[in-house]
């Protein structure tokens, strides 16, 4: 039975401590303040893929409203688990915030459950296109990447500069964003060039760089000489490539990750939030609270290229790449797998 | 062009090449833990040890330049991390399982924290232990690739097999750890002092634990990334057991299971037309299954996770 | 005077406030990192309490999270107590969250009656998934640590197939976003809520209630009392009549029972549908691993998983507000966790060192030895 005293006697003292300190709940200022946004991401700010690309473009919208005392957010990091994210979403909505992000496509069943809650508080959710105003919810922005596009004038680029005619993929698992953008880059491939093998490999997680290192030397040693690859493994393959002394490519997506390689990567599609939330926030202020959808694209520059100029070869691929980004942009070329 | 066909020699040489690499951050991990077992100690804080070490030998390795000095830094942190477990399950006789999974989220958590902190973004390295041609060797036709075109780490888990073997059946220190691991109070009578052997064992098994986390990212993959192990720390304890507490049934598991693994990622490449997800699930059911035929009855080491307590 | 101090310090109550205190080593350890990190240590862990209690909706939460570590931490009492090491909680829990999950979406159950079945259903599933490890370890020889780590990784590998694929939601399946998630359960699936708003469901009392009856099971029926007598000394077990190798079995049955209802509790109290991230955490958030502590700090006894699981509920609820407030790196967070598992088992020793010091006293003081000062059985 001791064990019961000793629990009854923790809970007792958290009971006193718990009267103690309920006392001064803190509560920010309201009104002309700062525009507040808080955003709850599933891997780390550094991931060098989806998190960061929120993270940093939260900082580029900082400093375009002019600094912490016009625009301040704050970050819940690494919330993987749904109902860790489901307590943050909630927690920062009672906090006041002007606006909430919830960025991972994961948290939407919570989502459209908190929202109903704080009618004065505007939500974003991504990567999705539910904003739930077919159910009734007003207050949910949806936003999302057409990473399709970027996919495909990945694929063109591949093919254009592949002398094997042989390309290799490395994936996480086949749902998601991963899977949109990889079969973008299929079907960028097979546009360009038709005789062209497509390899692909999932190594089963997001977190495993050594099998990601394995599936890029696989791959290579199957014949493939330009890589691709998306999640936050993939750095293992980018490590991989490199050590083949130039004879292997690497596109990248997601953020840019020239500097990891700089003699082998191509060009990476880069990911700039800042599009939707300035949107978004504007809507925000206006008080218009949800209900739409968003997406970045090429045409709306929320989606880019980013070539990596001191690559020696990039001249066989880039006018292919620009024609191709022109294709999307003016409907010519329909990327969506 | 086509792509080589899968039962080439070059694809086989490719999946032992693949095998051998991966197999190596597990022989560490996989040794230093069955030492520890062997000894009475089971550490479950296996794959904290191994991200502390590789974090750390990372780090050291992008500042200074020098791999050997990544990689004994990795080993001093190994020794912390076994030191603290060995106060805590030996001298604390605290219970092993439960204490190794709190050495276990705290490798992880801190390795994490330093990272982000010391770091900040992923880096690659080029000054890794890189593959080395072993002169003459190396040019063997296949066997070539597949053994002598390794990295130097590569090499040093493959050695440390025999050695392990060596030591536990050939020294006197063996003979104490074994007695220690299944009869503890005869040991102590018989002079032998069981804390102190297994201070050691633990220590060492943090040790090699760490160097198996630099043998992936300075040796390996010349990168680190938050949980870049993934697992293979736990993969390393089930080791211990499917290789029976003895170096060779270790090294026969760590291949066993590499060697699949890299099976099951050529098979994705040349398109088997099975859901990527079922292939992934090999390494780990055939481990299961081999074990399930090939066993006798091995039996643990008796006072696997009893605390030794003088009577 | 000073002895009568002495004996009160001394004093068998006082050992109950250890983990307390071991709690309290870790914090201190903790602020000091926060103060390395330029935060307020103080802010913090006042963000992380207000975080874990401070309101309705936090205390919620906090039960919410200590549901599936009491559950999971239920079945982990009943394996070890039978000296059965099983760490495939998460891979059992995944099963029976799948099978629960594909029961509700399939069969259009006539009221609450389609909701048991899906709960008997999942735990069933998290049996069978225990049980095989059981079976492998009883009548093959194959270690329990061994084929528990494996069937871990197997059981995140067909939650990722299945969710991806045969179970994923037809919108999902058909939009862009192609997120690994199944389609929400109909009505009758869902869990009351007992507090709205807050997620607070009838979870808590499935729990409870099981506390209750795996704590008769262990210690007032035979089947209880041959496990236990199977992880005491299995040899004796054998002469004693009792099959040892069908006891070994049975508690990794048990044990991945509870852990696959924790899994179909998990969607039908809180989201009515299953979600991963692709990640092998990405639908147990780890509780498979907590819940082994959480059991452990309960003594292994089913009635004290209970405050056990309060109080892990309450650190991961906590530290999560605590990053919010503070912007630590969420892995402080993990390094936190992970410094009071170790300091709280380190903490035993003490108990026995005061045990001991109790007992010299005794004998210093009293010329009959105490007959009360019976050593506990160590446990693990």
């Amino acid at each position: 039975m001791s064990r019961f005293i000793k629990w009854f006697s923790l809970l007792a003292l958290l009971a006193l401590m718990l009267g103690a300190c309920t006392g001064g709940q803190q509560q920010a200022a309201e009104g002309g303040k700062p525009f507040r946004v808080a955003v709850v991401m599933p891997s780390s700010i550094s991931d060098l893929a989806f998190s960061q690309s929120m993270y940093d473009a939260l900082v580029g919208i900082q400093q375009e409203m002019g600094g912490p005392e016009k625009f301040e957010f704050v970050y819940s990091e690494n919330m993987f688990k749904v109902d860790d994210a489901a307590a943050a979403i909630r927690d920062y909505a009672a906090q006041g915030y002007d606006l909430v992000i919830a960025h991972g496509s994961q948290y939407g069943t919570s989502l459209r459950e908190i929202a109903p809650n704080f009618p004065n508080t505007a939500f974003a959710h991504g990567t999705t296109n539910r904003t739930f105003v077919e159910e009734g919810v007003k207050n949910v922005y949806a936003y999302e990447a057409a990473s399709n596009e970027g996919g495909y004038v990945n694929g063109v680029m591949a093919a254009k500069l592949t002398k094997s005619k042989i390309v290799g993929i490395v994936g996480p698992i086949d749902v998601g964003d991963a899977k949109l953008y990889i079969e973008g880059f299929e079907k960028g491939v097979r546009e360009t060039d038709p005789s062209i093998q497509i390899l692909k490999v999932f190594t089963g997680s997001f977190g495993d760089v050594a099998l990601a290192r394995e599936a890029a030397d696989a791959h290579i040693a199957a014949g493939a000489d330009v890589l691709i690859g998306t999640g936050q493994m993939v750095v293992g393959a980018i490590a991989a490539v490199s050590e083949q002394g130039g004879k292997v490519l690497w596109i990248g997506t997601q953020s840019n990750q020239t500097k990891l390689a700089p003699e082998v990567i191509v060009a990476n599609q880069v990911y700039d939030w800042k599009v939707v939330l300035r949107e978004i926030i504007a809507k925000v202020k206006n008080k218009q609270f949800g209900g739409e959808s968003l997406l970045i694209t090429l045409k709306n520059g929320g989606l880019r290229i980013e070539f990596n100029e001191n690559f020696s070869r990039l001249g066989e691929a880039k006018p292919a790449a620009e024609a191709a980004i022109q294709g999307i942009i003016n409907g010519t070329i329909n990327a969506v797998p | 062009m086509e792509t080589t066909p899968l039962f080439s020699l070059a694809v086989v040489t490719g999946i032992l090449t693949a095998g051998i690499r991966l197999a190596s951050p597990y022989l560490f991990a996989a040794i230093g833990e069955m030492f520890s077992q062997r000894s009475g100690v089971l550490n479950l804080g296996v794959e904290g040890q191994m991200l502390m070490g590789a974090f750390t030998a990372f780090y050291v390795t992008l500042r200074t330049g020098n791999p050997w000095l990544g990689l004994l830094a990795a080993m001093l942190v190994g020794v912390l991390m076994g030191l603290a477990m060995a106060v805590v399950s030996i001298t604390w006789r605290a219970v092993q399982g439960i204490s190794g999974i709190g050495f276990y989220i705290v490798g992880m958590g801190l390795s994490e924290l330093l990272f982000k902190a010391l770091l900040g973004e992923v880096k690659v390295i080029n000054t890794g232990f890189n593959a080395i041609h072993i002169p003459l060797l190396a040019n063997l036709p296949v066997l070539g690739e597949i053994f002598f075109r390794q990295n130097i780490m590569t090499y040093m888990a493959f050695a440390l097999v025999p050695l392990a073997w060596f030591v536990l059946y050939k020294t006197t220190l063996g003979l104490k750890i074994r007695a220690v691991g299944e009869n503890p109070h005869a040991a102590d009578t018989l002079g032998v002092n069981v804390a102190q052997i297994r201070y050691l064992t633990v220590t060492m098994g943090g040790v090699l634990s760490a160097i198996g986390g630099a043998a992936l990212s300075i040796a390996n993959l010349n990168v680190f990334q938050e949980n870049m192990t993934a697992g293979m720390g736990f993969i390393a304890v089930a080791l211990v057991y499917f290789g029976g507490w003895k170096p060779f049934g270790v090294l026969f598991g760590a291949l066993l299971f590499s060697m699949v693994m890299a099976l099951q990622i050529f098979l994705q490449v040349y398109r088997f037309p099975i859901p990527s997800e079922f292939l992934i699930m090999m390494p780990y059911i055939l481990t299961i299954v081999v074990l399930v035929l090939t066993v006798g009855r091995v039996r643990s080491p008796s006072a696997l996770t009893r605390p030794f307590v003088r009577e | 005077m000073k002895n009568h101090l002495a004996r009160l310090l001394r004093a068998k109550q006082l050992d109950s406030f250890l983990p307390i205190v071991a709690v309290l080593a870790a914090f201190l350890l903790g602020a000091g990192m926060l103060l390395l990190m330029g935060a307020n240590p103080i802010i913090a862990y006042r963000a992380m309490f207000i975080g874990a209690f401070g309101n309705q909706n936090a205390l919620a939460e906090t039960i919410v999270k200590a549901v599936p570590l009491l559950l999971i931490g239920l079945g982990i009492c009943i394996s070890f107590r039978a000296k059965v090491m099983n760490i495939g909680a998460e891979g059992q829990m995944i099963v029976g969250g799948l099978i629960s999950v594909a029961f509700g979406l399939a069969v259009d159950g006539p009221g609450w009656l389609g909701l048991l079945l899906g709960l008997l259903i999942g735990f069933l599933g998290g049996a069978v998934w225990g049980a095989i490890p059981g079976i492998l370890k009883a009548y093959f020889n194959v270690n329990e640590i061994l084929s528990t780590v494996m069937m871990n990784a197997i059981a995140v590998q067909l939650m990722n197939y299945l969710l991806g694929g045969p179970l994923m939601d037809p919108q999902q399946a058909q939009s862009l976003g192609k997120l690994p998630e199944t389609a929400r359960l109909p009505e009758a699936y869902h869990l009351m809520r007992l507090l709205p708003p807050t997620r607070l469901h009838a979870g808590v009392w499935v729990a409870l209630v099981l506390a209750l009856v795996v704590y008769v099971l262990l210690f007032h029926t035979t089947l209880g009392y041959r496990i236990r007598a199977v992880g005491f000394n299995p040899s004796a077990s054998r002469y004693g009549g009792i099959r040892v190798q069908q006891q070994v079995v049975i508690a990794l049955f048990l044990s991945g029972a509870f852990a696959g209802l924790a899994g179909a509790i998990q969607i039908y109290g809180l989201n009515y549908r299953m979600i991963t991230d692709g990640s092998p955490t990405g639908f147990t958030g780890g509780a498979g691993f907590n819940g082994i502590v959480t059991a452990l700090f309960g003594g292994l006894h089913p009635l004290g998983a209970i405050p056990a699981s309060f109080f892990f509920g309450a650190l991961l609820v906590g530290a999560n507000a605590m990053q919010r407030v503070t912007q630590v790196p969420s892995s402080f967070v993990t390094v936190l966790n992970g410094m009071v598992v170790v300091f709280v088992v380190s903490a035993a020793i003490w108990k026995d060192l005061r045990e001991r010091q109790r007992r010299m006293a005794a004998v210093t003081q009293d010329p009959k030895p105490s007959i009360e000062a019976s050593p506990t059985p160590s446990t693990g």
